[in-house]
């Protein structure tokens, strides 16, 4: 890629404003590019970046920061463009003008993708004025100039002045009508090891969480939820909890109590006290029913066709072979380390939300909802957030807040249990996956045919994943059996277990055909690559790269003595990640001794961060799908906390080795896509280890020792 | 209710609280001290840890009755600058990705090095698997520890 240049016709992404304490103060606005207004009139920025006379370089927004490292990467590209001196840089929470700062959603990898536009042409502009003063001051040409290190200089006079001392006649001049971005390999900043920029009050425990919130005259809540899912909240006898010394009142809603006291402990007990009737759900539901409504529903219904390239029904019937199996995955919850907490203060005429809030506009608009109060009159305040994995999109726990406020006449933090995190539902469903592949006579893979049972509308699928592309007939159905038992998107939504189960049955598929798994891969992706069967939304090519890219850095088909090598690629999220792992599986007990991770991602900004991501990901994956169990029983979940809830522990995880791929794509993220594949790569090894083909997750509810 | 008197991060502290309240809610709901975080309650997740005595405990389960007179660090007290070698190796090697357990990740690793200045992996695994990091920064969090420990042995 070359310097481009960009006019600036999306003017309405940029804006001067006047300093306070001098110096040049641009705005813009980032987020989805539909949330930018059409006319420039009516633009708004929800970001600033401000040059002081000090030199220091400020960015405000406000961003909620979830672990994903955001808050680093988006000012490391601004900071790109403008050829800052990273340590010039300060990056602040900006005031609670929720209006003007607020990004929509602040989810999932898409972030980086969507905003990296128009953080380069921020920074880019923000040079291009800084260079326009220094060339006036001088009477040069602006072309002369060079800039580096928050210095502008013109080299045939050996002259210089630093952004600092130009920052106020900068301010004053016009926006440029074009800028010229740079080329990638004149980066000097995007790709380097930056460090999180709270990380330094992370590790001395002054970093503030939603949880910590404490306002005077707020008071903790303590939520209980139905203990069975579908409940229904009958009577409330609060006699016990109100004695609890701390206890100052109990509150309720539709199937919700809350606890309120002077401190959590209070709180806590208080809501052990109560006595609840719950009224009975309409269905107790278990895992056990839902296995055999899924299996029927797969048997009998006809299901929504997600899918349909050719004919697969005819393909199976002239098949030579068909090969099949069935695959089943269980309900999971998100357990983020925060457990579920908000703020909120309820007011006559207003309300300020505050906590770990991923989807901060919908909160509002439900809050409106549930107060009669405009929006204008509701402020939201985003906390640095403990973990979400997709829990807290959702805003249930806002309503929470809300209620127990308005109802209690005070400011109210309420948190959830841990308990009532895994009580509480908005699992990841758990979902039953049936397989066909047909074999034509010469030993080709011809139809591809998946039905899936779950509980959500759209079902629990990809129906775009490889090997779509590369079979003249796929087909991917979803059949929807209903359930009172709620659910969230999970991280990585769908692609978290698809890319296990569409990797692992390729796999069987290739065996059956007496074909080597990589091998088996790069046919089918030459195949999609050279004439694609339908439309695919991936590019066979990338896909190829990472999984020749893994298969070079594992020494594929040599592991070391006494491990076994399983190999998984994967397409998510505009990324791409292939990843091989050596196991070894000792008395059916299993090791996962390594994992190589290439990733294809784009323009890598923050290598720490991004590194940071791959790891967690593939950590995060493989603990979940070895130990991540959620059983239903008698309506309720089985597994309250961590001591039968099991995550992967220290003593567990593998070494991981990761690889970026050079590429001139524009960044991509990374907080997802190196997740899906690790269980994949997993399974297949686990199978090369020991001929059990794992087609029930958790692995440890496998006899492995075969 | 009684009085109790706790030494926390060097300073003597009386609160008037329940002797079975958890050391946990005592530091966050009644000193402020929110750096020790809960994350279970049941000693299931080391997110609650400190140091009683310099011994690593869960605050979550431990009666605040229990640490009455007893001098108690949390991670607010660990090293009055910020720079037990613990923090610095977890700043240069940008361990956390949320942060939410790094504080009791940290408490434990300043546990171990104390009582073992040159640990394993083994030893490291041992005393950490307590602490669960939902995020995944097992690896860097190992790393950090060793390159600590490293340094101390080299002084
Ligand atoms: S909160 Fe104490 S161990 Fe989890
Ligand atoms: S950094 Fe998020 S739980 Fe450890």
């Amino acid at each position: 890629m070359s310097a481009e240049s960009t006019q600036l016709n999306r003017r309405a992404f940029l804006k001067l404003s006047t300093a306070v304490g001098g110096g040049l103060m641009l705005g813009f606005r980032w987020g989805a590019a539909e949330v930018v207004p059409a006319k420039p009139a009516t633009f708004k920025p929800n970001a600033f970046l401000r040059i002081a006379p000090s030199g220091s370089v400020t960015l405000l927004n406000q961003n909620p920061e979830i672990g994903q490292g955001i808050k680093t990467a988006f000012p490391m590209i601004i900071g790109e463009e403008l050829d800052v001196d990273w340590a010039d840089v300060v990056i602040e929470q900006a005031p609670l003008d929720t209006e003007a700062y607020e990004r929509q959603v602040a989810a999932g990898s898409g972030a980086i993708r969507t905003t990296y536009q128009t953080l380069r042409e921020a920074g880019a502009s923000a040079r291009a004025l800084l260079v326009a003063a220094a060339a006036q001051q001088w009477g040069v040409a602006p072309q002369s100039c060079r800039t580096a290190k928050s210095v502008v200089t013109h080299p045939p006079s050996g002259r210089s002045l630093t952004y600092g001392e130009l920052a106020d006649a900068a301010g004053k001049l016009p926006l440029p009508r074009s800028v010229t971005l740079k080329s990638t390999k004149d980066f000097s900043l995007l790709g380097t090891r930056v460090r999180g920029t709270d990380v330094p009050k992370i590790v001395t425990g002054e970093q503030r969480y939603g949880i910590d919130t404490k306002t005077p005259g707020m008071l903790y809540g303590a939520i209980t939820n139905p203990p069975e899912h579908g409940q229904k909240l009958g009577s409330v006898d609060d006699t016990a909890a109100l004695k609890v010394p701390g206890v100052v009142k109990v509150v309720s809603w539709p199937d919700k109590v809350c606890v309120l006291a002077t401190h959590t402990y209070a709180a806590f007990l208080g809501k052990d006290a109560l006595k609840i009737e719950w009224e009975a759900a309409a269905v107790r539901e278990s895992t056990a029913r839902l296995s055999q409504a899924f299996a029927d529903a797969i048997a009998n219904g006809s299901g929504e066709h997600r899918r349909r390239v050719g004919n697969v029904e005819r393909a199976l019937d002239g098949a030579d072979r068909v090969i099949e199996a069935t695959y089943e995955v269980p309900f999971l919850p998100h357990a983020p380390m925060e457990p579920i907490n908000m703020y909120a203060d309820v007011k006559a005429d207003s309300v300020h939300l505050l906590g770990p809030m991923q989807t901060p506009a919908n909160a509002r608009q439900l809050t409106s909802q549930l107060t009669g109060l405009p929006e204008t009159k509701i402020t939201t305040e985003m906390t640095r957030i403990g973990g979400g994995f997709g829990r807290r999109l959702k805003t249930d726990f806002v309503e929470d807040a809300v209620q127990a406020s308005r109802l209690a006449g005070t400011p109210v933090n309420i948190v959830w249990k841990r308990e009532e995190e895994m009580i509480g539902g908005n699992f990841r469903p758990a979902a039953l996956y049936h397989y066909r592949a047909g074999i034509d006579s010469q030993g080709r893979l011809i139809a591809w045919h998946l039905k899936s049972a779950s509980i959500t509308g759209r079902g629990a699928i990809v129906p775009t994943n490889f090997p779509n592309g590369a079979v003249p007939h796929f087909q991917v159905d979803n059949h929807r059996v209903r359930s009172a038992i709620t659910t969230a998107a999970w991280r990585s939504p769908n692609h978290n277990v698809c890319a296990m189960l569409d990797q692992s049955f390729l796999e069987e598929v290739g065996y059956a055909l007496g074909k080597e798994p990589l091998a088996f891969r790069l046919e089918l992706l030459r195949q999609a690559e050279t004439d694609p069967y339908g439309n695919i939304n991936y590019e066979p090519a990338r896909l190829r790269g990472v999984l020749e890219e893994v298969a070079k850095m594992a020494d594929w088909g040599n592991p070391p003595a006494g491990r076994f090598q399983g190999i998984a690629a994967h397409y998510s999220h505009h990324s791409y990640v292939a990843q091989v792992a050596e196991v070894s599986v000792t008395e059916g007990n299993l090791e996962v001794h390594k994992v190589y991770c290439a990733a294809d991602c784009g323009q890598v900004i923050n290598l720490s961060g991004a590194e940071n991501q791959c790891q967690g990901g593939i950590i995060d994956g493989i603990g979940a799908a070895w130990f991540g169990d959620m059983p239903i029983v008698d309506g309720a979940s089985a597994n309250t906390n961590f001591h039968t809830y099991r995550l992967i522990r220290m003593n567990e995880v593998p070494e991981i080795e990761t690889k970026f791929l050079k590429t001139d794509y524009p960044p991509t993220g990374l907080g997802e896509p190196a997740l899906p594949p690790a269980s994949a790569a997993v399974a297949n090894a686990i199978f090369a280890a020991t001929g059990v083909r794992i087609r029930k997750l958790p692995f440890n509810a496998n006899d492995l020792a075969g | 209710m009684a009085q109790f008197k706790l030494i926390v991060n060097g300073e003597t502290r009386t609160v008037e609280a329940d002797p079975n309240m958890p050391l946990l809610w005592v530091l966050r709901d009644l000193l402020g001290l929110t750096g020790t975080k809960y994350g279970c309650g049941m000693s299931q997740c080391g997110t609650c840890t400190v140091h009683l005595n310099s011994a690593p405990i869960r605050t979550c389960m431990f009666p605040v009755s229990a640490a009455a007179n007893q001098s108690i660090t949390t991670i607010e007290g660990l090293s009055p600058t910020g720079d037990h070698p613990l923090q610095v190796t977890w700043r240069e090697m940008d361990v956390p990705q949320c942060g939410y357990c790094q504080g009791g990740q940290i408490m434990s690793a300043a546990a171990l090095l104390q009582s073992n200045p040159e640990p394993t992996d083994e030893d490291i695994d041992a005393a950490m698997t307590g602490n669960i990091c939902r995020c995944g920064t097992y690896l860097r969090i190992k790393a950090a520890i060793k390159l600590a420990a490293q340094r101390g042995a080299a002084q």
